[in-house]
Protein backbone atom coordinates (compact mmCIF):
# COMPACT_ATOMS: atom_id res chain seq x y z
CA UNK A 1 0.00 0.00 0.00
CA UNK A 2 1.16 3.69 -0.64
CA UNK A 3 1.14 5.73 1.67
CA UNK A 4 -1.20 8.03 0.44
CA UNK A 5 -3.41 5.40 0.40
CA UNK A 6 -2.99 3.93 4.18
CA UNK A 7 -3.48 7.41 5.37
CA UNK A 8 -6.79 7.15 3.50
CA UNK A 9 -7.71 3.57 4.83
CA UNK A 10 -6.95 5.18 8.17
CA UNK A 11 -8.63 8.02 8.64
CA UNK A 12 -11.50 6.32 6.53
CA UNK A 13 -11.53 3.89 9.79
CA UNK A 14 -10.74 6.30 12.21
CA UNK A 15 -13.99 8.12 12.72
CA UNK A 16 -16.75 5.59 14.73
CA UNK A 17 -19.52 6.64 12.53
CA UNK A 18 -17.84 5.03 9.42
CA UNK A 19 -16.83 2.38 11.34
CA UNK A 20 -20.70 1.66 12.33
CA UNK A 21 -21.70 2.42 8.37
CA UNK A 22 -18.23 -0.22 7.34
CA UNK A 23 -19.76 -2.64 10.30
CA UNK A 24 -22.91 -2.61 8.82
CA UNK A 25 -21.61 -3.19 5.19
CA UNK A 26 -19.62 -6.04 6.79
CA UNK A 27 -23.02 -7.61 8.05
CA UNK A 28 -24.58 -7.17 4.66
CA UNK A 29 -24.14 -8.52 1.81
CA UNK A 30 -24.74 -5.33 -1.02
CA UNK A 31 -26.92 -2.95 1.10
CA UNK A 32 -28.42 0.53 -0.34
CA UNK A 33 -27.89 3.91 0.92
CA UNK A 34 -31.35 4.30 2.35
CA UNK A 35 -31.14 0.65 4.14
CA UNK A 36 -28.06 1.72 5.91
CA UNK A 37 -29.62 5.03 6.96
CA UNK A 38 -32.44 3.40 8.67
CA UNK A 39 -30.17 1.06 10.62
CA UNK A 40 -27.65 4.50 12.12
CA UNK A 41 -28.39 7.42 14.06
CA UNK A 42 -27.33 10.15 11.60
CA UNK A 43 -28.77 11.66 8.95
CA UNK A 44 -28.90 9.98 5.54
CA UNK A 45 -26.78 12.74 3.92
CA UNK A 46 -23.81 11.74 6.82
CA UNK A 47 -24.79 8.17 5.31
CA UNK A 48 -23.86 9.29 1.97
CA UNK A 49 -20.87 11.34 2.42
CA UNK A 50 -19.71 8.40 4.91
CA UNK A 51 -20.06 6.09 2.05
CA UNK A 52 -17.91 8.58 -0.30
CA UNK A 53 -14.49 8.45 2.10
CA UNK A 54 -14.96 4.51 2.20
CA UNK A 55 -15.06 4.41 -1.48
CA UNK A 56 -12.05 6.41 -1.95
CA UNK A 57 -10.43 4.79 0.80
CA UNK A 58 -11.15 1.57 -1.43
CA UNK A 59 -12.52 -0.21 1.12
CA UNK A 60 -16.20 -0.53 -0.41
CA UNK A 61 -17.76 -0.78 -4.51
CA UNK A 62 -20.76 0.43 -5.28
CA UNK A 63 -22.91 -1.49 -8.03
CA UNK A 64 -25.90 -0.60 -9.85
CA UNK A 65 -28.44 -2.76 -9.60
CA UNK A 66 -31.57 -2.00 -11.95
CA UNK A 67 -32.42 1.40 -10.00
CA UNK A 68 -30.74 0.72 -7.01
CA UNK A 69 -27.20 1.39 -5.84
CA UNK A 70 -25.87 -1.02 -3.52
CA UNK A 71 -22.41 -0.82 -1.96
CA UNK A 72 -19.75 -4.27 -0.58
CA UNK A 73 -16.95 -4.50 1.30
CA UNK A 74 -14.41 -5.28 -1.00
CA UNK A 75 -12.85 -8.38 0.66
CA UNK A 76 -9.46 -7.83 -0.15
CA UNK A 77 -9.11 -4.55 0.80
CA UNK A 78 -10.34 -4.93 3.99
CA UNK A 79 -7.98 -7.86 4.34
CA UNK A 80 -5.24 -5.54 3.57
CA UNK A 81 -6.32 -3.59 6.36
CA UNK A 82 -6.64 -6.33 8.95
CA UNK A 83 -3.13 -7.80 8.17
CA UNK A 84 -2.03 -3.62 8.53
CA UNK A 85 -3.67 -3.89 11.25
CA UNK A 86 -2.79 -7.24 12.88
CA UNK A 87 0.82 -6.38 12.49
CA UNK A 88 0.25 -3.22 14.01
CA UNK A 89 -1.95 -4.79 17.17
CA UNK A 90 0.78 -7.05 18.23
CA UNK A 91 3.07 -4.13 19.58
CA UNK A 92 1.49 -4.09 22.97
CA UNK A 93 1.66 -7.81 23.07
CA UNK A 94 5.25 -7.22 22.61
CA UNK A 95 5.57 -5.09 25.46
CA UNK A 96 3.74 -6.38 27.84
CA UNK A 97 6.26 -9.19 26.86
CA UNK A 98 9.41 -7.04 27.20
CA UNK A 99 7.98 -6.04 30.60
CA UNK A 100 7.41 -9.48 31.99
CA UNK A 101 11.24 -10.45 30.85
CA UNK A 102 13.13 -7.63 32.39
CA UNK A 103 10.57 -7.52 35.63
CA UNK A 104 11.48 -11.42 35.96
CA UNK A 105 15.43 -10.53 35.18
CA UNK A 106 15.30 -7.80 37.81
CA UNK A 107 13.45 -10.04 40.33
CA UNK A 108 15.73 -13.00 39.73
CA UNK A 109 19.02 -10.69 40.07
CA UNK A 110 17.76 -9.20 43.30
CA UNK A 111 17.07 -12.88 44.60
CA UNK A 112 20.50 -14.27 43.51
CA UNK A 113 22.14 -11.13 45.73
CA UNK A 114 19.90 -12.12 48.39
CA UNK A 115 20.51 -15.65 48.66
CA UNK A 116 24.74 -14.71 48.78
CA UNK B 1 -21.63 0.16 19.04
CA UNK B 2 -18.69 -1.07 21.20
CA UNK B 3 -16.70 1.57 22.29
CA UNK B 4 -12.92 1.34 21.16
CA UNK B 5 -11.34 0.16 24.35
CA UNK B 6 -8.41 -2.39 24.20
CA UNK B 7 -7.03 -4.54 26.88
CA UNK B 8 -4.11 -7.05 27.23
CA UNK B 9 -2.81 -8.51 29.94
CA UNK B 10 0.06 -10.76 30.86
CA UNK B 11 0.88 -12.73 33.63
CA UNK B 12 4.75 -12.01 35.63
CA UNK B 13 6.79 -14.19 37.87
CA UNK B 14 8.18 -11.44 39.63
CA UNK B 15 6.06 -9.18 42.56
CA UNK B 16 4.11 -6.20 41.96
CA UNK B 17 6.83 -3.82 43.70
CA UNK B 18 9.38 -4.98 40.66
CA UNK B 19 6.93 -4.65 37.86
CA UNK B 20 6.16 -1.84 39.29
CA UNK B 21 9.68 -0.09 38.76
CA UNK B 22 9.62 -1.91 35.09
CA UNK B 23 7.11 0.31 34.01
CA UNK B 24 7.72 3.28 35.80
CA UNK B 25 11.05 4.13 35.69
CA UNK B 26 12.55 5.92 32.56
CA UNK B 27 15.87 3.86 32.36
CA UNK B 28 13.18 0.81 32.10
CA UNK B 29 10.28 2.58 30.37
CA UNK B 30 13.50 2.77 27.97
CA UNK B 31 13.40 -0.73 27.27
CA UNK B 32 10.25 -1.85 26.67
CA UNK B 33 8.63 1.05 25.20
CA UNK B 34 10.41 4.28 23.22
CA UNK B 35 14.07 5.12 23.10
CA UNK B 36 14.38 7.68 24.67
CA UNK B 37 11.75 8.62 27.83
CA UNK B 38 11.90 11.11 30.52
CA UNK B 39 8.85 11.87 33.06
CA UNK B 40 7.73 13.56 35.89
CA UNK B 41 6.55 10.51 38.10
CA UNK B 42 3.38 12.48 39.70
CA UNK B 43 -0.34 13.34 38.90
CA UNK B 44 0.11 15.84 36.43
CA UNK B 45 3.59 15.24 35.71
CA UNK B 46 5.03 15.48 32.04
CA UNK B 47 6.94 13.23 29.98
CA UNK B 48 8.15 12.55 27.05
CA UNK B 49 8.59 9.43 24.57
CA UNK B 50 11.40 9.65 21.57
CA UNK B 51 10.80 6.83 19.30
CA UNK B 52 13.90 6.11 17.29
CA UNK B 53 13.32 5.32 13.42
CA UNK B 54 14.74 3.07 11.00
CA UNK B 55 16.89 6.07 10.05
CA UNK B 56 18.41 8.47 12.59
CA UNK B 57 16.16 11.58 10.86
CA UNK B 58 13.10 9.92 11.65
CA UNK B 59 12.90 10.06 15.22
CA UNK B 60 9.10 10.77 16.47
CA UNK B 61 8.30 12.35 19.67
CA UNK B 62 5.59 12.45 21.53
CA UNK B 63 4.26 14.03 24.91
CA UNK B 64 2.45 12.62 27.55
CA UNK B 65 0.49 13.58 30.95
CA UNK B 66 0.68 11.47 34.11
CA UNK B 67 -2.69 11.30 35.34
CA UNK B 68 -2.59 8.00 38.12
CA UNK B 69 0.90 7.48 40.20
CA UNK B 70 -0.44 4.70 42.95
CA UNK B 71 2.46 2.21 43.72
CA UNK B 72 2.30 -0.99 42.86
CA UNK B 73 -1.05 -0.80 41.84
CA UNK B 74 -2.07 2.03 39.20
CA UNK B 75 0.05 3.82 36.60
CA UNK B 76 -1.56 5.50 34.02
CA UNK B 77 -1.09 8.45 31.48
CA UNK B 78 -2.58 10.21 28.65
CA UNK B 79 -0.88 11.05 25.60
CA UNK B 80 -1.80 11.87 21.78
CA UNK B 81 -3.43 15.20 22.56
CA UNK B 82 -2.81 18.03 20.12
CA UNK B 83 0.46 20.45 20.88
CA UNK B 84 0.26 22.87 23.53
CA UNK B 85 -3.37 21.45 25.21
CA UNK B 86 -4.04 19.67 27.87
CA UNK B 87 -4.63 16.26 27.66
CA UNK B 88 -8.30 15.04 28.84
CA UNK B 89 -11.26 12.77 27.74
CA UNK B 90 -11.96 13.69 24.30
CA UNK B 91 -8.49 14.73 22.90
CA UNK B 92 -6.23 11.90 24.04
CA UNK B 93 -5.85 8.72 24.34
CA UNK B 94 -5.41 7.22 27.69
CA UNK B 95 -3.14 4.62 28.66
CA UNK B 96 -3.49 2.72 32.34
CA UNK B 97 -1.68 -0.14 33.63
CA UNK B 98 -3.30 -2.24 36.21
CA UNK B 99 -1.14 -4.24 38.80
CA UNK B 100 -2.55 -7.24 40.77
CA UNK B 101 -0.46 -9.61 43.06
CA UNK B 102 -1.02 -13.66 42.67
CA UNK B 103 -0.19 -16.45 44.29
CA UNK B 104 3.51 -17.16 44.32
CA UNK B 105 5.01 -14.22 43.83
CA UNK B 106 3.68 -12.63 40.60
CA UNK B 107 1.57 -9.95 39.17
CA UNK B 108 -0.93 -9.76 36.68
CA UNK B 109 -0.20 -6.61 34.38
CA UNK B 110 -2.88 -5.48 32.78
CA UNK B 111 -2.72 -2.58 30.25
CA UNK B 112 -6.05 -0.69 29.08
CA UNK B 113 -6.11 2.12 26.55
CA UNK B 114 -9.33 3.87 25.62
CA UNK B 115 -9.95 7.34 24.45
CA UNK B 116 -10.36 7.43 20.45
CA UNK B 117 -13.99 6.81 20.09
CA UNK B 118 -14.83 10.59 22.48
CA UNK B 119 -12.59 12.23 20.16
CA UNK B 120 -14.46 14.87 19.04
CA UNK B 121 -11.79 16.86 16.47
CA UNK B 122 -12.78 18.10 13.33
CA UNK B 123 -12.20 16.01 10.23
CA UNK B 124 -8.42 16.84 9.64
CA UNK B 125 -7.13 17.00 12.99
CA UNK B 126 -8.27 13.63 13.57
CA UNK B 127 -6.21 12.79 10.24
CA UNK B 128 -3.08 14.15 11.52
CA UNK B 129 -3.44 12.69 14.99
CA UNK B 130 -3.84 9.11 12.91
CA UNK B 131 -0.70 9.79 10.91
CA UNK B 132 1.39 11.06 14.39
CA UNK B 133 0.34 8.00 16.60
CA UNK B 134 -0.27 5.22 13.64
CA UNK B 135 0.77 2.16 16.60
CA UNK B 136 -1.94 3.00 18.88
CA UNK B 137 -4.65 2.55 16.49
CA UNK B 138 -3.66 -0.80 15.81
CA UNK B 139 -5.53 -1.97 19.68
CA UNK B 140 -8.57 -0.02 18.82
CA UNK B 141 -8.80 -1.27 15.40
CA UNK B 142 -8.56 -5.32 16.25
CA UNK B 143 -12.14 -5.18 16.97
CA UNK B 144 -12.82 -4.64 13.23
CA UNK B 145 -10.25 -7.57 12.13
CA UNK B 146 -11.94 -9.62 14.54
CA UNK B 147 -15.32 -8.50 12.69
CA UNK B 148 -13.42 -9.30 9.37
CA UNK B 149 -12.62 -12.42 10.28
CA UNK B 150 -15.88 -13.69 12.15
CA UNK B 151 -17.74 -12.52 8.77
CA UNK B 152 -15.66 -14.57 6.23
CA UNK B 153 -14.48 -17.43 8.29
Amino acid sequence: MSSVTEDQLWSAIADPSRRRVLDLLVGGGGTTASSLAQNVPFSRQAVAKHLVVLEHAGLINRQKEGREVRFRVDPERLNDAARAMAELASQWDQRLQAIKRLAEAAYKESNDHESH
Amino acid sequence: MADLTIEQEILIDAPAEVVWRTITEPDQIAQWFADRVHVDLQSGGAGSLVFEGKAADRATHAALVVETVDPPRQFSFRWGHPDGEVPLPGNSVLVAFTLSAESGARTRLRVVETGLEVIGWPEDEKARYVEDHRHGWAHHLGRLENLFVAKSG
